[in-house]
C-alpha cells in the first residue's frame, strides 16, 4: 500500500508542474468550454427539448371572427354549457352550419377542401391540439374567469381572435405538455400575461386580484 | 400542533347516524366509483387494498341474546387539526382554510407515508401497485378526479370535485352561494338509509349543524384533539364509550 502511494505521488509531481506552467492557456480552454456549454444549455437543449407538431387543419380565426365574412362572435363557437362547463373548441356540426356543400366552397383556400374530405364527409371530429392544455391533475374553470372575473380571452391566450394561421404546436419531449405552459423564454422572462401559464402564474394573478383564497391546492387540482 | 384558523365561515362536515346505518356498504361502492379507486389484483388483501370509505363493525362483546352490532362508516375525518398535514415533508397535503377540507395532491406526494403513520383513523391508503381497472370499467372513469400512480398516498376528499362542479354551476346562474343540496359527497348521496348528512357545520341553516348539537353525538377518538369534522350519532352508550379511550369508570353516558 505505502509503496503504491509513493508511486502515485511520483507520478503527480510532474503533472502538477505542467498545469501551473500552462495556466494561461487553461483559461482559454475554460472559456471555450463555458461558452460551448452555455450554447448547448441555452440554445441547443431548448430546441431539442420541444418537438414540433402541426395542427390537423389550419383554422383561421381571422376569416371567421366578428369582422370577417363569416361574422361569428366568439360565443357562438366557444360557449358555456348549461352546467357552467366550457365547450372548448366546437365540434364539426358547428362547422357544417356553413360548410355544408363541398361543391361550392366558401373560400378559395385548399384547407377548406381538406376540411370536407378528411372530416366533414366521414363525420370525424377534428383532433385539435390545444396550446393551453394543462396537466390532467389541474382543474381550470373558464366560467369563474370569463364570467365572474370578466377577464378577456387574450389575457391568457394571446391574440387568437385575429390569427390567420394557427401557430406551430410545440410539445415538451419529457413531460408531453405544450410550450405555452412552460413559456417560450428559456430564462423565464415574461413580457405578456399569456407567455406562460405555470402554477405560479395562475397563483400570481389570483393574488393580484385579491383572490388569495383560490390558492389552496384543491382549488386548482383534482 | 397549531390550530389552523378559518378565514371564512364555511366548514364542511358530515354527521353519520349509526342508528340508521345498516352496514350495506353502498357508500363504499359509491365512493370507489366516484373517485376512480382502482380494483386490486386481490381485493381480499386488506393490507394493500384501497378504500377511501370503509365500514367497520363494532360489537358490544356480550353473549347471545345480548349481542349488539353496529357499523361505523369511516371516510377521512377532515380534521380541523389534521395530524397528517404537519408531518408531510413535501407539502402534498394541506388544509384549505376556506372549506376545512384536507387536500392531497398526488403529483406532489413522494410516498413517504408519514401521513399514514400520523393519521389515527387509518383514513389514508398507499398505492402499492399501478392502478388497474378491469376491462370495461375503465370506460366509467371520471375525468373530474385524477387517477393515482404507484407510490403515492390517497384519501377521501369529501368529493372536492363536486364542490367545484357545484360552484361552476352556480356561477353559470350568477350565484356565489351554494344551496345545501348542491354539494354532497357521493357516499351521502348514495346512502339508502339516509344515514349520512352533509353540509356546512358553521351555517345554522344546514341540517348538519343542527344534528351535531344532539346529545348523542360523538367523534372518533375525540379526545386526541384532532377535531374531526365527521360526527357520529348513536343512542347506544356502549358505542360512544368504545369510540374513544376512556379509563375504567371515566365514561359518563349522556341522554
Ligand atoms: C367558427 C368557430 C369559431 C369562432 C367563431 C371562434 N373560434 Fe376560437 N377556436 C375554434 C376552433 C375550431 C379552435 C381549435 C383550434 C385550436 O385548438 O387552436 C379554436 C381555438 C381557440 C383558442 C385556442 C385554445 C388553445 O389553447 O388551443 C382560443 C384562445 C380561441 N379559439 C379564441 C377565440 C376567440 C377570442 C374568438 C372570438 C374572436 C374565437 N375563438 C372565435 C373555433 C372558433
Ligand atoms: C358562419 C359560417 C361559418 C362557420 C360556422 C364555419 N365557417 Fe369556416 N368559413 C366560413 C367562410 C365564410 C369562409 C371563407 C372565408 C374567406 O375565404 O374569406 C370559411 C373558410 C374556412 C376555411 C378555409 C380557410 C380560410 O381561412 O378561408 C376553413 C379551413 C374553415 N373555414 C374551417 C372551419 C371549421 C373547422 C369550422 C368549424 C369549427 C368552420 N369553418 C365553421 C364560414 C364559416
Ligand atoms: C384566466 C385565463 C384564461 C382566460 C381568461 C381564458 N382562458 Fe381559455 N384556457 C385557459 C386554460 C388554462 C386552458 C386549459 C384548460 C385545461 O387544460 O383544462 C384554456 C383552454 C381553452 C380552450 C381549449 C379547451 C379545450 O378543452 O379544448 C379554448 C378553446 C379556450 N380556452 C378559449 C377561450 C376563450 C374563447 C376565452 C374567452 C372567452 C378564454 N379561453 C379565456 C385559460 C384561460
Ligand atoms: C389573469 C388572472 C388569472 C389567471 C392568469 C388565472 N386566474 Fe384563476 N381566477 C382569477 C380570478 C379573478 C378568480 C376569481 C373569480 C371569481 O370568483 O370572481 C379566479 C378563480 C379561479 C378558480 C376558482 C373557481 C371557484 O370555483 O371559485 C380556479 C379553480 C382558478 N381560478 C384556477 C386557475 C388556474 C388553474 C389558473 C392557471 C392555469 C388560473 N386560475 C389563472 C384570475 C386568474
Ligand atoms: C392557482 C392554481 C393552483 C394552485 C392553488 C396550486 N396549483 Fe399546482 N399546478 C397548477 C397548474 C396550472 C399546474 C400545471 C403547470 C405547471 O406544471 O406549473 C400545476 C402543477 C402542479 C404539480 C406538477 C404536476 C405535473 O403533472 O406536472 C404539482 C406537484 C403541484 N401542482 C402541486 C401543488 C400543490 C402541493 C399545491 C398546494 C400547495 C398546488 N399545486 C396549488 C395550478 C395550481
Amino acid at each position: 500500500m505505502i509503496e503504491e502511494k509513493n508511486e502515485a505521488e511520483a507520478h503527480m509531481e510532474p503533472d502538477s508542474k505542467r498545469v501551473s506552467r500552462s495556466s494561461k492557456d487553461g483559461w482559454i480552454f475554460f472559456l471555450c468550454g463555458l461558452i460551448g456549454a452555455l450554447i448547448v444549455g441555452w440554445i441547443v437543449f431548448p430546441a431539442l427539448l420541444y418537438s414540433k407538431k402541426s395542427q390537423p387543419l389550419n383554422f383561421s380565426h381571422a376569416s371567421h371572427g366578428p369582422e370577417s365574412s363569416a361574422g361569428l362572435e366568439c360565443e357562438e363557437c366557444h360557449f358555456f354549457h348549461e352546467d357552467g362547463t366550457f365547450s372548448g373548441a366546437p365540434g364539426i356540426t358547428k362547422c357544417m352550419e356553413c360548410h355544408e356543400d363541398p361543391e361550392s366552397p366558401l373560400g378559395e383556400d385548399p384547407e377548406e377542401v381538406k376540411l370536407f374530405t378528411d372530416y366533414l364527409k366521414p363525420g370525424k371530429d377534428i383532433p385539435w391540439l390545444v396550446y393551453s392544455r394543462q396537466p390532467d391533475c389541474v382543474y381550470f374553470p373558464h366560467i369563474a374567469h370569463v364570467k365572474m372575473a370578466q377577464i378577456e380571452c387574450r389575457v391568457c391566450h394571446g391574440d387568437f381572435a385575429t390569427r390567420e394561421i394557427l401557430p406551430v404546436y410545440k410539445v415538451n419531449r419529457l413531460t408531453g405538455y405544450s410550450i405555452d405552459i412552460y413559456g417560450r423564454n428559456i430564462a423565464g422572462l415574461k413580457k405578456n400575461t399569456w407567455d406562460r401559464m405555470k402554477m405560479d402564474d395562475c397563483a400570481q394573478c389570483h393574488r393580484q386580484k385579491g383572490k388569495e383564497t383560490n390558492n389552496a391546492c384543491f382549488v386548482c387540482h383534482k | 400542533m397549531k390550530n389552523q384558523e378559518h378565514t371564512k365561515a364555511t366548514r364542511y362536515g358530515m354527521a353519520i347516524d349509526l342508528d340508521k346505518c345498516t352496514g350495506c356498504g353502498v357508500c363504499v361502492i359509491a365512493c370507489a366509483s366516484e373517485n376512480n379507486v382502482p380494483v386490486m389484483y386481490d381485493e381480499s388483501d386488506k393490507t394493500r387494498n384501497i378504500s377511501w370509505m370503509q365500514v367497520y363493525i363494532l360489537t358490544n362483546g356480550s353473549q347471545f341474546p345480548h349481542t349488539k352490532v353496529i357499523y361505523i362508516p369511516r371516510p377521512c375525518m377532515q380534521c380541523d387539526n389534521p395530524p397528517c398535514v404537519p408531518v408531510c415533508p413535501a407539502t402534498a397535503t394541506r388544509k384549505d382554510p376556506n372549506t376545512g377540507i384536507v387536500s392531497q395532491i398526488y403529483a406532489r406526494c413522494v410516498g413517504c407515508r408519514y401521513c399514514m403513520a400520523a393519521c389515527p383513523y387509518h383514513a389514508r391508503d398507499f398505492n402499492w401497485f399501478d392502478p388497474h381497472f378491469p376491462e370495461g370499467t375503465d370506460r366509467y372513469l371520471s375525468p373530474e378526479v385524477s387517477p393515482r400512480t404507484r407510490g403515492v398516498v390517497e384519501k377521501c376528499t369529501f368529493c372536492h370535485h363536486r364542490l367545484m362542479r357545484a360552484r361552476t354551476r352556480a356561477y353559470r346562474e350568477g350565484r356565489r352561494d351554494l344551496r345545501e343540496d348542491e354539494y354532497i359527497p357521493a357516499c351521502a348521496q348514495a346512502c339508502p338509509a339516509k344515514a349520512i348528512t352533509f353540509g356546512d357545520l358553521n351555517n345554522p341553516g344546514h341540517t348538519v349543524s343542527r344534528l351535531i348539537k344532539s346529545p348523542y353525538v360523538f367523534r372518533l377518538l375525540g379526545r386526541l384533539g384532532t377535531e374531526p369534522k365527521v360526527y357520529y350519532i348513536s343512542s347506544e352508550d356502549w358505542v360512544r364509550r368504545m369510540a374513544d379511550n376512556y379509563l375504567p369508570g371515566e365514561f359518563k353516558g349522556r341522554g
